[in-house]
């Protein structure tokens, strides 16, 4: 299951949010893209999740083109999206939103097999099997979100921003459950703002900035990178720690002004 | 206490009417954000699709009815596919417009092919015979309405809770883009959302004449401008919302004309100040969805 990226060109309403993106998702590894807010992070995983038509370039799927075919169609393939925000079905229950991950399967003996293994790796969700999801915690939540694109038997993980919104205990603990469904041997692509976080799980990343990769490298070689370090990782004087954090900052004076 | 009872079962079959109309503009409103204008004329299809197998045909009452109901459910999905899908993408607005186009559509279109002249719903004995029980005569009708929603209602509920396309079409009415993330098809779900709704019409229309015998190519305005109130009334959106509020409009109305009888031409205007009433102390319906979204 190798991913590779070539070109890709999209655009919204006149203005180009990739403006020709190149990379390279190996089978097996850890990849991630990362990037300020706005940088086309997230457009570049709903374009090859099908949700978002690319305009040129292609995306190849183990040499195949998976360009232009319905969503379904790439799930179908093994292309699973934990989407930005989690977007579980709030007025579902925590089995039905597990359930509605396995969509696609129709093995109802293996689909339950499954749901024990998620139920594994979050404790937490099989305490609150009948909860309605959208009753949950951001982080419960998140464990929901994962649990489901689980569930689905995806080949490729993608993960847009799972840490957004989330304590940094709960944060680890995600990034945790990434390293541990990459070593069952799901090939996962991540998308954060959190660029600390993300390096530190990937074996390989990616620098996104409007709309172009600028930078790519090892998670350790990026990490190590000076401009990396000024612009992400926050070991510069003047700039804020990261952006992930500037970004929690305005959503908390946000959270305040609707109060 | 007769008097009252016949009054309560009469209520409890127009509610139930109401009901199953009510759940087909629900259940478009959950998946398309839509008020599905074109809904009373799918109804008023359905009535001269009766007429049609019986009167004409000359068809057996189950046969007729199975076609009736079939060719509605084909003909809101017809709707969605010409009318709706097109539009998806589009403002809000113009996918109601479009709604409404379609519905005069649909009435014109009636006229022409069937003509302005009142025909007479043909009347099933099976349905329309009046038993006695004990001092109370009622029409057998009015008590299998009741009972046929009760179970079509069943089936509606175990199809949205156990089956797979049922908890896609309440993915879908809930996020489009997490439904397709789950592989589901919207497109397909949306047309059997449509052919639920509609078929379920069929079915209230065929029970509809069959209380109400009168067809003409503008009988589905009023029952629409109806059930549309009632599934406003339960909170529009809400499957069991639409049942409660088409049963509470159906006795409200009722109860109304048989405790003042002189208010009987009011009949309608009451229906629309329940509305007004319901919409200024609770704006999401009996039932309601909560309009505060978490961000």
């Amino acid at each position: 299951m190798k991913l590779e990226i070539r070109d890709l060109r999209v655009s919204y309403g006149g203005i180009q949010a990739l403006k020709g993106v190149s990379f390279t998702v190996n089978e097996g590894s850890i990849v991630t893209l990362i990037g300020a807010n706005g940088a086309g992070k997230s457009t570049t995983l709903r374009a090859v999740s099908g949700l978002q038509k690319a305009d040129g370039g292609s995306i190849t799927l183990d040499g195949q083109s998976i360009m232009g075919l319905p969503t379904k169609e790439i799930v179908r393939r093994g292309i699973v999206m934990v989407p930005e925000g989690r977007r579980v079905f709030p007025d579902m229950t925590v089995r039905e939103n597990l359930l509605i991950g396995a969509f696609i399967r129709s093995d109802r003996a293996e689909v339950e097999k499954d749901l024990r293994h998620v139920f594994e790796l979050f404790p937490r969700l099989s305490e609150r099997t009948w909860q309605m999801a959208g009753t949950l915690s951001g982080g419960e939540q998140q464990m929901l979100a994962v649990g489901r694109a689980l569930m689905a038997k995806p080949k490729l993980l993608m993960m847009d921003e799972p840490s957004l919104g989330l304590a940094p205990l709960i944060v680890r603990g995600i990034f945790d459950i990434i390293k541990r469904v990459n070593a069952d041997g799901i090939t996962v692509l991540l998308i954060e703002q959190n660029a600390n976080a993300a390096l530190r799980v990937a074996g390989y990343g990616y620098v996104l900035e409007t709309g172009s990769i600028v930078l790519e490298g090892s998670g350790a070689a990026l990490m190590a990178d000076p401009r990396v370090q000024e612009a992400y990782l926050g070991k510069h004087k003047e700039k804020p720690q990261n952006a992930h954090d500037d970004y929690t900052a305005v959503a908390a004076t946000a959270g305040r002004l609707t109060d | 206490m007769a008097t009252f009872f016949q009054h309560m079962t009469n209520a409890l079959s127009v509610g139930s009417l109401y009901a199953l109309m009510a759940i087909g503009y629900t259940m478009v409103y959950g998946v398309l954000r839509l008020i599905n204008f074109a809904h009373g004329e799918i109804f008023m299809i359905a009535m001269y699709m009766v007429f049609y197998g019986l009167a004409i045909f000359f068809l057996p009452w189950y046969v007729s009815f199975t076609l009736a109901i079939v060719i509605t459910a084909l003909l809101g999905v017809a709707a969605e596919r010409l009318a709706y899908r097109p539009l998806r993408d589009a403002p809000r607005i113009s996918i109601l417009i479009s709604a409404i186009a379609v519905s005069y559509f649909l009435q014109n279109l009636a006229t022409v092919l069937f003509g302005g002249r009142p025909l007479t719903f043909p009347q099933v004995p099976l349905f329309t015979q009046i038993m006695t029980l004990g001092s109370v005569r009622i029409p057998r009708l009015s008590i299998l309405v009741p009972l046929i929603t009760l179970v079509l209602l069943a089936l509606l509920m175990l199809l949205l809770k156990r089956t797979k396309t049922g908890m896609a079409m309440r993915a879908v009415a809930r996020d489009y883009d997490a439904a397709r993330l789950m592989g589901i098809d919207l497109n397909f779900t949306i047309a059997t959302t449509f052919f639920i709704g509609s078929a379920l019409a069929g079915v209230g229309a065929i029970m509809w004449g069959m209380k109400y015998p009168q067809i003409n190519p503008t009988v589905g305005s009023m029952p629409g401008i109806k059930c549309f109130i009632a599934a406003v009334l339960g909170g529009i959106g809400n499957t069991a919302g639409a049942v409660l509020g088409g049963v509470v409009l159906g006795i409200v109305e009722i109860m109304l004309v048989a405790l003042w009888p002189s208010l009987s031409g009011y009949r309608d205007a009451f229906a629309f100040i329940l509305l007004i009433v319901v919409l200024l102390v609770k704006p999401t319906g009996l039932l309601g969805e909560k309009t505060t979204e978490k961000v």
